[in-house]
């Protein structure tokens, strides 16, 4: 036992040192444990238990070579459950599994150190799968409580109990948090992340895609996962039934399933006269569609636009995005689209859906004008016996046939589907056009969400002259639906997620809320690429940063740091600087040490003066003069520079 | 040091064999106007030493046997009324006096333990609402037993705080214990014991003692080594300012006793065990008890500035 809490090289760890590492990887292991297959997880907590039984029963440690032989096993499984060893998935179940069978090996304080930075390592990880508020406050105490396990090891003498480590790792932390924020604003920012993401990190993203078959929608309407957010400059927001956020635009059927082309012609300049502007953080979905309401007046940065109106990233969006847009509410465009647009807008596959056909034929012939038409077949939608629901039955091989005159039950890709087939079939041009219709306005937060449950398919047909203008069949069907959300439009009974349907008032003001702070936290932090960055340092008078004048920058701050703690460390030197007579003894004990006479710090001048004179009785008078020097000088308050020059004088000439 | 306090030492020697360390602690003890706590088991000579040095220094000497029917007015004295005068007369107890030595003062109940401890921290008492002033010097030897053993009231540390030190005798070594067998009876040796010095005397040199000189490095090594005790997981509490005082003291009267005029870093290290033992517990421990090796850990661990 100690009296001062000293650091030892390589001390075997305690129980208690054990423990703490234990619970601390699996800690930080843990959402990855609920994410990886069940046998990984259930090694990974085996072993876990495994070493805290070991210390429990106080038994030896496990061979290496049967470590070894459960590294090998444990990375052949990975190997079979993923294909690989590398990519997001199975790189961390391999780094989760190693470093479980790290804290099997680890007997020595070294080691623990080891795997309390490798624990750094591994909880950083975890950003990969999750970036939210929630993750981060997890991973800050997951981080909080491995700086205290690495403090904590670092005790030889009694435990000062866990509040101590824990209070000095917090301590630590706090004293980061100034050096962290100005690395995250001064770091040069690459374009996305420093280094990609694994392919694989996108598998699970949900979204719109590029066809539509009945019931592929269903899927996304059971997800509350955030598509977008808009925030409408100057807070105007738009009438709930203009809210529609143009996605891909399905032009070809093939009986069944709707598809969108792989190629659209380009067009170079969109109309730049929108009349409401806004600015939309789109949540990555792993394809390229930008969303813009109808229709989009603005090309954002990097990305294209085709002739059916659809923006187009250049590369698939894998990271949060933000783009300034302006669109024209109720407009129409392509009145001059030429025959080939056309005729591909009126393509019906032969011989499907015959009872389409043939009705359409009949309502061309009660029609002549296409603008009555399309209000014959809204009015059908809206009079009869239509029903608009979640849950619609199963349709067969002729889907619109079975539902115009069957069924009758739907969701909106059915009366989308059904609606373009009967134009095509009457010989006017139409193509579905999916998207999402409506939001959420967050009075918190002062803008729109837009959830995956908001996906939405409608139609747009071309009329002469016009050019191409929206139909909503799901309108006429059931007007809530566009008026006042999906939630108001199903019946009860239809499962939604629970959040999309706001049924008490306190709840939903708390979930805006978090929303709200979830929106901000996207903007400020995740969000906070290099425009961000540039735009934040021009208001601090540095204009056109680029990342050079950032590095500058950066040195230039670490400069300063650096000078500052010497600054400290320079002023708490002079003040235990020895006095001009510690020098000169300091330096005659030096002299004597190299003899292998050392003085320990503890050793009190008289005492080691007696030691000293009594092993080199050649060397006493010296010894003894010299001390008296010094005790008189340092201690009897006798400051005669004399005496202090002699001192000096003789510790120099002093000759062991 | 004065040739008085050499033969003091010298005579108390010749008595208590073998203790030449403890006797100094002790004279030392004094002359820093602290009060002293001999800890120990019984028959190793405590009274003894109590006594030669009372007598040594030519003080008055009461020795009170604490019992545990004790009470304060055995020791402060009662006022008793008086046929003759027709009024209250005060009889002072046996604590009025230069000398007192408390016998196995943790044999009495607590209530009994504070009346001493009050005189000893103010040198008065009040009875019956009226202060009398104890003489100068006044001196408090407490013998106690260790704690262990059978029907003791262990003092609270509040009032260990208040000797400025406590020391163990422990056994003779073999050959004092033959030179005591082979010598004459204690008792009617300490009553041929002729004072060296008076009062005055005593009073002297305790104000001569206040007069050796600290340095700013030796207050540096002072503070770091209490600072340690106070920073330090190893103990429950740090030592108290009142305990740096009496370790200054203490360290003053011992450079005395070796004739300096300045103080070493060896003479707080030499009084440092007898001060601060019984002030200081290890973590999880009560205090006062016996943790010599954690105090010897402090010494070798703490450098000297």
């Amino acid at each position: 036992m100690t009296v001062l809490p000293t650091i030892l090289s390589s001390r075997p760890l305690g129980t208690r040192d054990i423990h703490w590492l234990t619970a601390v990887f699996l800690l930080a292991a843990g959402p990855h444990l609920l994410r990886m297959p069940l046998w990984i997880s259930a090694l990974v907590a085996g072993i876990a238990g495994a070493r805290l039984l070991q210390v429990r029963l106080r038994g030896g440690l496990p061979k290496k070579w049967l470590l070894a032989l459960v590294a090998v096993a444990a990375a052949g499984g990975i190997l079979l459950q993923y294909r690989t060893l590398f990519g997001r998935d199975a790189g961390v179940s391999l780094l989760v599994v190693m470093l479980a069978l790290k804290l099997l090996e680890t007997g020595t304080r070294r080691d623990g150190m080891l795997l309390g930075f490798l624990g750094c390592f591994l909880l950083v990880t975890n950003f990969l799968h999750s970036q939210t508020i929630p993750t981060a406050l997890y991973m800050l105490i997951c981080a909080w409580l491995l700086v205290a396990t690495l403090i904590g090891m670092q005790y030889t003498g009694p435990w000062p109990g866990w509040r101590h480590p824990v209070k000095r790792a917090g301590i630590l932390i706090a004293q980061a948090l100034p050096l962290m924020a100005v690395l995250f604003l001064l770091f040069p920012r690459v374009q996305g992340p420093l280094w990609g993401l694994p392919q694989d990190a996108y598998a699970g993203l949900s979204g719109l895609s590029d066809n539509m078959s009945p019931g592929s929608l269903n899927n996304l309407i059971l997800s509350d996962s955030v598509a977008f957010r808009a925030e409408f400059n100057d807070g105007r927001t738009p009438d709930p039934k203009d809210l529609y956020w143009r996605g891909p635009v399905l032009w070809d059927y093939d009986g069944r399933t709707w598809t969108a082309p792989r190629l659209v012609q380009n067009i170079e300049e969109l109309p730049a006269d929108g009349n409401i502007d806004y600015t939309v953080t789109l949540e990555p979905h792993n394809k390229r569609w930008l969303f813009a309401l109808e229709f989009p007046g603005r090309k954002p940065p990097r990305s294209m636009a085709t002739r059916d109106m659809q923006l187009l990233s250049f590369t698939p969006v894998r990271s949060r995005m933000r783009y300034e847009m302006t669109s024209s509410i109720g407009a129409a465009y392509g009145a001059d689209d030429d025959q080939s647009v056309l005729s591909r807008s009126l393509r019906l596959p032969a011989g499907s859906n015959p009872r389409t056909a043939a009705f359409a034929e009949e309502l061309r012939s009660r029609h002549g004008d296409d603008r009555s038409l399309v209000a014959a077949v809204l009015d059908m939608f809206r009079n009869e016996n239509f029903v608009y629901t979640l849950s619609p039955p199963l349709l067969g091989e002729q889907p619109v046939d079975e539902f115009l005159f069957g069924t009758r039950r739907g969701f909106c890709e059915h009366y989308a589907s059904a609606f373009t087939v009967l134009m095509r079939a009457a010989g006017i041009p139409a193509r579905v056009v999916t998207g999402y219709l409506g939001g959420e306005i967050n009075p918190v937060g002062g803008y729109i969400l837009v959830r995956q449950a908001d996906a939405h398919a409608w139609v747009e047909i071309w009329l002469e002259k016009t050019g191409w203008v929206r139909v909503d069949p799901t309108a006429a069907v059931s007007p809530a639906r566009v008026e006042r959300g999906i939630a108001s439009a199903l019946p009860r009974s239809d499962p939604l997620p629970m959040f999309v349907r706001g049924d008490f008032a306190l709840l939903q003001r708390m979930r805006l809320t978090w929303d709200s702070v979830t929106y901000t936290w996207n903007q400020w932090v995740l969000g906070y690429t290099p425009e961000r960055q540039r735009r934040f340092l021009s208001h601090l008078g540095f204009s056109e940063a680029t990342w050079q004048t950032m590095s500058v920058m950066l040195l230039i701050f670490a400069g300063i740091a650096v000078l500052f703690g010497a600054a400290l460390a320079l002023r708490d030197l002079r003040q235990t600087r020895p006095d001009a007579a510690k020098a000169a003894y300091d330096r005659f004990c030096r002299k004597l040490a190299r003899r292998g006479l050392p003085r320990g710090a503890a050793e009190g001048p008289q005492v080691f003066a007696g030691r000293a004179a009594q092993q080199r009785p050649d060397l006493a008078a010296a010894i003894n003069d010299i001390t008296t020097l010094y005790v008189s000088l340092r201690y009897a308050g006798k400051m005669h520079p004399e005496s202090l020059q002699m001192l000096e004088r003789r510790s120099r000439t002093f000759k062991a | 040091m004065s040739s008085q306090l050499n033969a003091v030492a010298e005579q108390i020697n010749s008595i208590i064999l073998g203790k030449s360390q403890q006797i100094r602690l002790a004279i030392a003890c004094l002359l820093a106007r602290g009060h002293l706590l001999i800890e120990d088991v019984p028959g190793v000579g405590k009274t003894t030493l109590a006594h030669a040095i009372a007598t040594s220094l030519g003080l008055r000497f009461q020795r009170i046997q604490f019992t545990s029917d004790l009470l304060p007015a055995d020791i402060l004295g009662v006022s008793v009324y008086n046929r003759d005068s027709g009024g209250f007369e005060f009889h002072p107890g046996p604590v009025f006096t230069n000398v007192v030595l408390a016998d196995e003062v943790n044999r009495a109940t607590p209530r009994a333990q504070s009346a001493l401890l009050e005189a000893m921290e103010e040198n008065q008492v009040t009875i019956e609402g009226e202060t009398r002033h104890l003489p100068m010097p006044f001196f408090v030897i407490a013998t106690q037993n260790p704690s262990y053993q059978i029907g003791t009231f262990p003092l609270p540390e509040s009032q260990l705080d208040r000797f400025l030190m406590r020391i163990e005798l422990g056994y003779p070594d073999a050959q004092a214990e033959r030179a005591l067998l082979n010598g004459d009876n204690r008792r009617d040796m300490l009553l041929r014991l002729q004072p060296q010095l008076d009062p005055d005397g005593l009073a002297r040199l305790q104000l001569e003692v206040q007069q050796v000189h600290a340095s700013p490095a030796l207050l540096d090594y002072l503070q770091a080594l209490v600072n340690t005790t106070r920073r330090s997981p190893a103990f429950s509490h740090g030592l108290s300012p009142r305990a740096s005082l009496a370790l200054l003291q203490g360290a003053r009267a011992w450079a005395y006793m070796d004739n300096r005029k300045h103080l070493l870093p060896e003479d707080v290290q030499a009084v440092l065990p007898a001060v601060v033992t019984h002030r200081l517990s290890p973590a999880g421990e009560p205090a006062g008890g016996s943790h010599g090796s954690l105090v010897a850990q402090l010494l070798q661990e703490v450098a000297i500035p």
